[in-house]
């Protein structure tokens, strides 16, 4: 499903004291199946940005298209957009309130007004999406879980909707890296299974690095920066001018070429490092 | 509609009325109400509304935003007025449909009114020119003396305090929270009473569970930080009666004494 | 004094449901005064738990838990304990008790009964500590995460504490915040002197630590210098935490019959040794 965002504006409080420009003049494209991770800033607009993509806020000013249909028009039932577009809040554990874990992931589901049938079959996959054993957790109650379950509960309640483009805001803070680790697979495993729309919002430039196709940098209300991970970590002088930082192997390899060896520019990973300096080493070993 | 309520709001502005000490604020705001129903005729207001006047020019809050305050307040007061009309008997004036409007009726209204807007506007005066922290600290150390009979006065004060503190944070999360589920298709808005009732749960429950998460946190917190109630406890801003209240306690002592003499 | 902090073969056993739960598993540790005692593992390790046994929130089931040498179990020590070892707690708005920032950091001194004047003082100097002097007259909703979680900080120093014990405090903090945070800690135990035990789940925060203890299911699995623990990359790994990546890298040289260092912890110390073999 393609998203197309055009001028979009957003103030809040207008004319008063408090006025801010959350968002300003924002345009972007966003392609069927793309997997876009988000960065900026708390107050860089990204957060003001995903609530309109999900018509829980209206713009001030511009359109947002998704899939030829102009969400910002009065006229459109904002069901049929909660349809197209999921949203996963950040600490989504804290919306839980169902006795069951089953209930409450079929709270959306209900929502749209499924059978109990397909609501079933839909609680039963998004389960085993985010690793919950259905059998085994269903008529246990959400609070009774730790805390990495009971995010992955509030992941499935909007996954069970089946949404074909899913947002997240930051889906990993505050839990420990085994969790964050697993949460993160399990949004990879997804994309691959669904081919779906992603936004992934992060403030870990190595997660986002790590899974995504294209980032778009937030900063004061506009897009700062975008394009695929290697073209932006290239800009890491624009990135740290907006207190953003790159993975530290990309930082690495700067300092590196400061040193006079030059090494690949577009290296992120671990793994690609690895590669070239072998290389390098090898290279002036047989030279 | 809500922001435009100013009763229980600070408004800054660091006047004289300000600096003095909540405990005097208090008192003299509880004088004058005591006597706003001390009042039997015209005469009295006058003395009232000049007392209110001299105090707000010294407060330096606009007059503006003091009687923004009464909008949402003007049902209110529309129906005491009315009702005061119809329901007084005595001479005649003029009927409307089967509603006999008096003589006495309108002169009761019109006082019953003025009563009400005055009432309203010497309390927000109060909360406009003492901050909630202020206003709790002068609670609790009028309170004091009744503690031997039994009126916990620290502990309201800390709770007052703790409410004050979080009212914002619920707020927010309120909102976070309405968002979240609206996004899983929740309607808050549409339906009967029943159906409209029933779909708070999925607000409430989680706002519950989040208060009560923070409760216990901010228990926690409070012990680490070695509070253990409110004996032995000191304050870094002590309360301290100055030349300018006793002028303030004179003012309305005079303004209570003119209102019992002009009653008898 | 023998150390600050002396927890001696502590066992805590709490029940949940019907279950005996073992949060902590004869653990002992001592923390030296001055020193940066960094605490890492996961959730339910058990390192949130040791952190309350420290300032007796928590008693031990078995063994006991000093601090400058009184023992928590006693109760006629627990205010000495609690203002001689103060805690952070890892969510900002739950710890917050005034509704203006100055009053809040005078909290924990009004209630040690300290004299109007001297209360003053100390929450001037403890907000100029954290850098926050100019908010001293703010509500602490209108603040940013770091900003609150200074103020939390700053409400512990006015307590004259020769401890800090920090559970989580970055754990809900953007990049800035955290290091924010990060920044204050340092400075606390630098120029203040003050004892450290911070918890959490970033490794990047033990990079300066004098001390590293990684525990996971209530014991403590690995201990050492930032140097020793990290290097550990393989055990590290196994126990689902993370490495610093240029760590990570010079390991994964090693494996391949480079030869480096491999306890290199340092972007710059990475390409000083790399220069090296040019």
């Amino acid at each position: 499903m393609s998203i197309k965002i055009e001028k979009l504006t957003h103030i809040y409080n207008p004319k008063s004291p408090f006025e801010t420009k959350a968002l300003d003049n924002v345009s972007i494209e966003i392609q069927d199946g793309e997997f876009i991770g988000l960065i900026g800033h708390t107050g860089s607009g990204k957060s003001t940005l995903i609530q309109h993509l999900n018509g829980l806020i209206k713009p001030s000013s511009g359109k947002i298209i998704i899939n030829n249909l102009d969400i910002t028009d009065t006229s459109v039932k904002l069901v049929e957009v909660r349809k197209r577009v999921g949203l996963v809040f950040q600490y989504p554990e804290h919306q839980l309130f169902e006795e069951t874990v089953y209930k409450d992931i079929a709270f959306g589901p209900f929502n749209l007004g499924l059978t109990e049938k397909e609501i079933k079959e839909r609680v039963k996959e998004a389960m085993e999406l985010v690793k919950l054993s259905y059998d085994q957790l269903k008529d246990r109650s959400p609070f009774e879980l730790s805390g990495g379950q009971r995010r992955r509960v509030a992941i499935a309640g909007v996954l069970a909707m089946r949404p074909e483009v899913l947002i997240l805001d930051e889906p990993t803070a505050g839990l420990d890296p085994r969790s964050r680790d697993e949460i993160l697979q399990q949004i990879k495993v997804l994309h691959e299974k669904y081919k779906n729309t992603i936004i992934l919002v992060s403030h870990s430039m190595e997660d986002i690095a790590k899974l995504v196709d294209r980032i778009i940098v937030m900063h004061r209300g506009k897009v700062a920066l975008t394009g695929a991970p290697r073209e932006v970590f290239k800009q890491s002088s624009i990135l740290e001018s907006i207190g953003l930082g790159i993975p530290q192997i990309t930082f690495l390899m700067d300092k590196l070429k400061e040193a006079g060896v030059h090494l690949g520019e577009d290296i992120f990973t671990v793994e690609e490092a690895k590669e070239e300096i072998l290389k390098w080493i090898r290279g002036k070993r047989d030279a | 509609m809500l922001k435009d309520i100013t009763i229980g709001q600070h408004y800054p502005t660091g006047s004289a009325i300000h600096k003095l000490d909540p405990r005097t604020k208090i008192l003299v705001t509880f004088a004058l109400i005591v006597g706003l129903f001390l009042v039997k005729n015209f005469i009295g207001y006058i003395f009232v509304v000049s007392f209110i006047i001299m105090a707000t020019i010294i407060s330096k809050i606009p007059f503006k935003y003091m009687i923004k305050g009464l909008k949402p307040l003007y049902i209110l007061i529309t129906i005491t007025f009315f009702i005061n009309v119809f329901m007084t008997s005595g001479e005649s004036l003029f009927h409307i449909g089967p509603l006999n409007v008096t003589r006495e009726g309108l002169y009761q209204a019109v006082f019953m009114a003025i009563r009400l807007i005055l009432l309203v506007v010497g309390t927000s005066l109060l909360t406009l020119t003492t901050s909630p922290i202020m206003l709790t600290d002068g609670i609790e150390h009028l309170l004091n003396p009744f503690k031997r009979i039994g009126i916990p006065a620290h502990e309201l004060a800390m709770m007052m305090t703790i409410a004050l503190r979080f009212i914002p944070t619920l707020l927010e999360e309120t909102d976070k929270i309405m968002k979240a589920q609206i996004a899983r298709g929740a309607d808050f808005e549409s339906g009967n009473i029943i159906n409209r009732a029933k779909s708070l749960v999925p607000l409430l429950v989680p706002l519950f569970i989040s208060a009560f998460r923070r409760a216990d946190d901010l228990a926690m917190a409070m012990e680490a930080r070695c509070y253990r109630g409110g004996d032995n406890r000191t304050r870094m801003k002590e309360l301290r009666m100055v030349k300018q209240d006793i002028v303030g306690f004179a003012v309305a002592g005079t303004l209570i004494a003119v209102l019992v003499f002009l009653r008898l | 004094m023998k150390s600050m902090i002396e927890v001696e073969n502590v066992t805590f056993q709490y029940k949940n449901n019907e279950e005996e739960i073992k949060a902590l598993k004869d653990i002992s540790i001592k923390v030296k005064k001055g020193e940066f005692v960094v605490i890492i593992g996961h959730n339910g390790s058990g390192k949130s738990t040791l952190a309350k046994h420290i300032n007796a929130l928590l008693l031990p089931t078995e063994g006991k838990v000093m601090v400058k040498d009184m023992d928590t179990k006693d109760e006629s020590n627990m205010w000495d304990i609690r203002q001689t070892a103060g805690m952070v707690f890892q969510n900002p708005d739950n710890q917050i008790v005034a509704t203006i920032v100055e009053e809040d950091v005078a909290f924990g001194p009004e209630n040690l009964g300290v004299t109007p004047e001297e209360i003053r003082k100390r929450v001037d100097e403890a907000l100029n500590i954290v850098d926050m002097i100019e908010y001293r007259e703010k509500a602490p909703h209108l603040l940013s995460g770091g900003q609150k979680q200074r103020i939390a900080i700053a409400g512990v120093i006015a307590m004259r504490p020769d401890c800090i014990i920090f559970d989580e405090p970055t754990a809900m903090l953007d990049p800035v915040g955290r290091n924010e945070v990060i920044n204050t800690i340092k400075k606390l135990n630098k120029e203040e002197n003050i004892t450290i035990i911070h918890i959490t789940h970033f490794m990047e925060e033990a990079v300066n630590a004098d001390r590293v203890i990684v525990m996971e299911d209530g014991k403590i699995v690995l201990e050492g210098t930032p140097r020793e623990v990290f290097t550990q990359v393989e055990k590290l790994k196994i126990l689902g935490l993370d490495v610093p990546q240029v760590t990570d890298l010079a390991h994964e040289l090693v494996k391949e019959g480079i030869s480096l260092p491999a306890d290199i912890l340092t972007v710059d110390e990475m390409v000083m040794e790399l220069c090296r073999l040019k």
